[in-house]
């Protein structure tokens, strides 16, 4: 049932009843066709609507939601698969931004040693407005690489390293650089995106410019030139963040991923072979190596047991909890400038790279991961994610807000820690203290679902 | 007992013999003069000394290890009469069933070579070599055209010809009565039944507990994984390879495996050890060997392809072909029922002073020879220790799993334990499974073959070697291809065709 509220607004779902109410059917919809389209349609009383029907559950895409949000009305129960201002944290120039403020503030309220624990992401500079700055750190370290990335692109595309300055040179030349000749020629001075007094960006101002060329923004970051290496490839990690609001900040970790290798060898002497560095599958994809059958991942699991037969358990569950530190500290940084709505949920996809030292470094955030399945095991691992975050989100009204876990997913973070430990206090200074994450371990999915829900049920005769 | 003592002393004979080439030996030598130095050695008791310095320094553990590992590997003599063949194969029905399986290969080899004029070995020319050098690491990235070699043969092929295997002495007669054999395997050599296994697996026993098993996450591991991972840190401290192989029984915790793994096979990696690598590199880029193609095609059709191990592709050829090289692997020839292929020198046929051993270790790869490395890939990451290791599991247990021989290892009697146990504790299933023709031993043989690589994941995989070192026996790849059959028993009992069979085990493993 609809309500608008005026011509241009939209309303979803039905007005009455209490927020928890359990409903008849669930009414989604989608604009994606791969394995989420199987999952919903698969899920015991959802019914998909199209085009302009109303729906109680959208997963849409981000251009949809920067468009039509604002103007849309959501009753409380309806959810929504992105946060408002998510590009705070997936666009890199952005999440840069956050994350220095956010080491700032971490540095003047608890000293120099817990600001340290921000410094996961590879020194990054705003291009073309922090050029100058970018310029004085090259000079610094000569010799080194570094990477230049498209802020908003996805999928491995317009990336490129250099080591001169000179390589750049030739890119500026290209249509991002005509923009940035003209800015050269002034003064350094502040950033283009005008940054509000809450700290949040507005997207519209870039284009507020004196040039008329569409200004793709560039970042340049300090290339790890020593990665970890298995089989003398490259890799990376994708491990899935569920987010379900940000104030307070509730996130959940999936135990399952996978990390994805390059398909050829690993070498700094050929920068320009980006089949080498880029770890997406989609450029993979397109390398003359790409065997289709035989797809370049491996479940986190596998990568877990390839770790501790190589590595110290200690030095494994170090790795580990600095990869949680990852995704605690990136969270907190945007905690403040994300708009939190309770309507809103969102699934990230973090992508860490490791080096040599076992040190694990922050390479993005996407809030649009890939749900493509490029094999069977992956299909099965998607499919898996995503009944696991509609179990979460919890449309059917079926959990208690208590747990901390649901299928594969580990409550990681409840506005502070959470411990491991069934019933205890989430106290982190207690030294029992365990996080409750469980990155690249068995998951015990199925059953651990068939006992939840057997439990709720009891409950809920219970105090009926 | 007089028989007894004579064994004995021949046999530390013959070990004695062996360690006296032994680099160990040299070194055992060289610390016997250092230690002449030492105040606490003096000259009235100078044995007595110098042995007391070994045992408190830890050479004596080493000479103790190398000892345990010359027992396990070769076999006792059994006669100080018998001819070497014995050694290799006492039956001489299976020495020549193996000799003529061994001239098809070599048939089927010389074939290839002379449609594809491709000769068996040439030396590379020099630009060549340096291309091959430099792509030394990434030798994956190359893409030459195989499409014209073929597998010399697939496991399958082997199964065809073990099964028309015979004992001339055996007469049968052509009704079938209680003693005929319902499988495939028609030969009469001892197997053991369920009583002699439970007593030889004695550690395997459902109230010991087991890596693997009773480390799960429902298990608390003050139970016992916390105390046998402490039991393994001690053994490994200890450097003691017979309590090592007793230990590994129970499963090796992940952490400690690669060096238990080292322990019990006795691989120290000394530089000459690492000379000796630099050496079979440097022989692979000087010459080309048509089997350098065979295992090129065999990584590309199997590890490459596999969801686990298609990472590890580079460190798959810089073994393999190394491998092929390696003259040191004729050695164990001398227990192994085949004998080292024999090509001549163009022109020379026939003429022995031109013969020489082709591939020069003697071993032609077959359809899945490269999954022995696979797995192992996951422990060493140094090309020479992996190497070192390979080598070793190979010449230890891996060429029983290709070559016919009565050994209660080799492939023949685990084929017939397979079946036996089957036939015994599952008669129904195994009727049922014959009747819609879908003999077990079909099924399960290219599993025992590989010692089950790329079957089961790889965890798992390492697991079950860890009972293969442990037992210093393969019979364990028969007993679990078994309780494979037993385990899906039930719906087993449904399936119509060997098809389906086949198809519900694949989602078994």
């Amino acid at each position: 049932m609809s309500r608008p509220k005026n011509q241009n607004y939209k309303c979803h779902g039905s007005s009455k009843g209490k927020e928890r109410e359990q409903r008849a059917s669930i009414r989604f919809k989608t604009t994606l066709m791969n394995t989420l389209t199987d999952v919903l349609r698969n899920r015991p009383g959802w019914v998909e609507v199209k085009d302009e029907g109303e729906w109680d559950f959208y997963w849409c895409d981000v251009s949809w939601l920067r468009e039509n949000f604002d103007h849309t009305y959501m009753d409380d129960h309806v959810r929504i698969n992105h946060f408002r201002n998510h590009y705070e944290l997936t666009r890199k120039n952005y999440m840069v931004k956050n994350l220095k403020r956010f080491r700032r503030q971490l540095e003047r309220e608890a000293g120099k040693l817990e600001a340290a624990k921000c410094d996961f992401f590879p020194k990054t500079f705003e291009m073309p407005c922090e050029y100058h700055l970018f310029v004085e750190e090259f000079r610094k370290h000569p010799g080194i690489t570094w990477i230049m990335k498209p802020v908003a692109r996805s999928q491995g595309k317009g990336i490129f390293l250099f080591r001169r300055l000179k390589d750049i040179m030739d890119w500026r030349k290209g249509t991002a650089g005509k923009k940035f000749a003209s800015l050269e020629a002034q003064p350094a001075r502040a950033p283009t995106a005008t940054v509000n007094p809450s700290g949040t960006h507005d997207t519209r101002s870039s284009d507020d410019q004196k040039d008329e060329l569409p200004v793709e923004n560039y970042v340049a970051q300090r290339y790890i030139e020593n990665p970890y290496l298995i089989g003398g490839r490259k890799f990376d990690l994708r491990v899935y963040v569920l987010v379900m609001s940000y104030l307070p900040l509730r996130a959940w970790l999936y135990r399952d991923g996978f990390a994805r290798f390059s398909n050829t060898r690993f070498t700094l002497t050929s920068i320009d072979d980006q089949y080498v560095h880029l770890t997406n599958v989609a450029v993979q994809k397109t390398s003359p190596d790409y065997h289709p059958k035989k797809g370049c991942k491996w479940m986190l699991q596998r990568f877990r047991q390839y770790l501790a037969s190589k590595h110290s358990p200690q030095a494994v569950e170090a790795l580990f909890s600095e990869i949680d530190n990852i995704f605690i500290k990136s969270l907190q940084s945007v905690q403040k400038v994300i708009i939190s709505d309770k309507h809103c949920f969102e699934l990230y996809g973090y992508d860490i790279l490791i080096d040599q030292d076992l040190k694990p470094w922050l390479l993005e955030v996407n809030a649009s991961p890939s749900l493509t399945a490029s094999s069977q095991e992956d299909y099965e691992l998607k499919t898996c994610l995503l009944e696991d975050t509609l179990h979460v989100v919890d449309m059917e009204a079926r959990l208690t807000g208590k747990e901390k876990r649901v299928g594969g997913f580990d409550l990681m973070w409840n506005d502070g820690p959470v411990s491991r430990e069934e019933g205890a206090p989430d106290l982190p200074g207690m030294g029992n203290f365990v996080t409750n994450t469980h990155l690249g371990c068995v998951n015990d999915r199925k059953n651990q679902l068939q006992q939840l829900f057997r439990s709720l049920q009891v409950q809920k005769k219970a105090s009926s | 007992m007089l028989q007894e003592e004579s064994d004995l002393s021949l046999i530390i004979a013959q070990i004695v013999q062996k360690l006296k080439g032994s680099s160990l030996y040299a070194q055992l030598e060289r610390q016997a003069w250092a230690s002449l130095q030492r105040p606490e050695i003096r000259l009235e008791s100078l044995k007595e000394d110098i042995k007391e310095f070994f045992k408190i320094s830890g050479w004596e553990k080493k000479l103790q290890n190398a000892v345990y590992s010359e027992l396990n590997v070769y076999p006792l003599p059994s006669h100080p009469a018998a001819p070497p063949e014995h050694l290799k194969e006492p039956l001489v029905y299976m020495r020549k069933a193996q000799g003529s399986w061994e001239k098809r290969i070599l048939k089927s080899l010389n074939s290839m070579c002379t449609e594809l004029s491709i000769p068996l070995a040439r030396k590379r020319p020099v630009g060549q070599q340096k291309e091959l050098l430099n792509k030394w690491n990434e030798m994956g990235t190359d893409e030459p055209d195989l499409s014209l070699f073929r597998p010399v043969y697939a496991p399958k092929d082997f199964l065809e010809v073990l099964i028309n295997l015979r004992n001339p002495n055996y007469e049968n007669g052509d009704s079938l009565s209680f003693r005929t054999h319902l499988g495939l395997i028609q030969v009469p050599l001892k197997v053991k039944d369920i009583p002699e296994l439970k007593e030889c697996f004695v550690e395997l026993g459902l109230n010991t507990g087991q890596l693997g098993i009773d480390d799960s996450t429902q298990v608390p591991p003050e139970l016992f994984e916390n105390e046998h991972v402490r039991i393994g840190q001690k053994v490994l401290a200890e450097q003691d390879s017979a309590a090592a192989q007793q230990y590994i029984r129970q499963g090796s915790p992940t952490a400690l495996r690669a060096e238990l793994w080292a322990l019990i096979l006795n691989i120290s990696s000394q530089p000459e050890d690492i000379l000796y690598y630099e050496q079979l590199k440097t022989n692979v880029i000087q010459h080309d060997l048509l089997v350098d193609s065979l295992i090129y095609k065999d990584v590309k059709l199997t590890a490459s392809n596999d969801d686990y191990y298609f990472v590890f592709e580079d460190y798959l050829y810089q073994v393999l072909l190394c491998f092929s090289r390696d003259t040191s692997v004729l050695g164990h020839f001398a227990y192994n029922s085949a004998s080292p292929p024999k090509s001549y020198i163009r022109g020379k046929l026939g003429l022995e002073e031109y013969a020489v051993f082709y591939p020069p270790n003697g071993v032609i790869p077959f359809h899945g020879f490269s999954m022995y490395v696979a797995p192992l890939c996951f422990l060493y990451h140094e090309p020479y220790k992996l190497y070192q290791t390979f080598r070793e599991m190979y010449v230890r247990f891996f060429f029983r799993l290709h070559s016919i021989s009565s050994h209660p290892s080799g492939i023949v009697s685990l084929c017939l334990l397979f079946e036996t146990l089957l036939q015994t504790y599952l008669p129904q299933l195994f009727y049922h499974l014959r009747e819609i023709g879908a003999q077990p031993l079909r099924i399960s043989f290219k599993w025992m073959v590989r010692a089950f690589s790329g079957y089961l994941a790889t965890d798992q995989l390492l697991l079950l070697w860890d009972r293969i070192l442990g037992y210093n026996s393969l019979e364990i790849l028969a007993v679990l291809a078994a309780a494979v059959f037993a385990f899906r028993a039930v719906n087993l009992m449904e399936v119509t065709s060997l098809a389906a069979a086949e198809f519900l085990l694949i989602f078994l493993l």
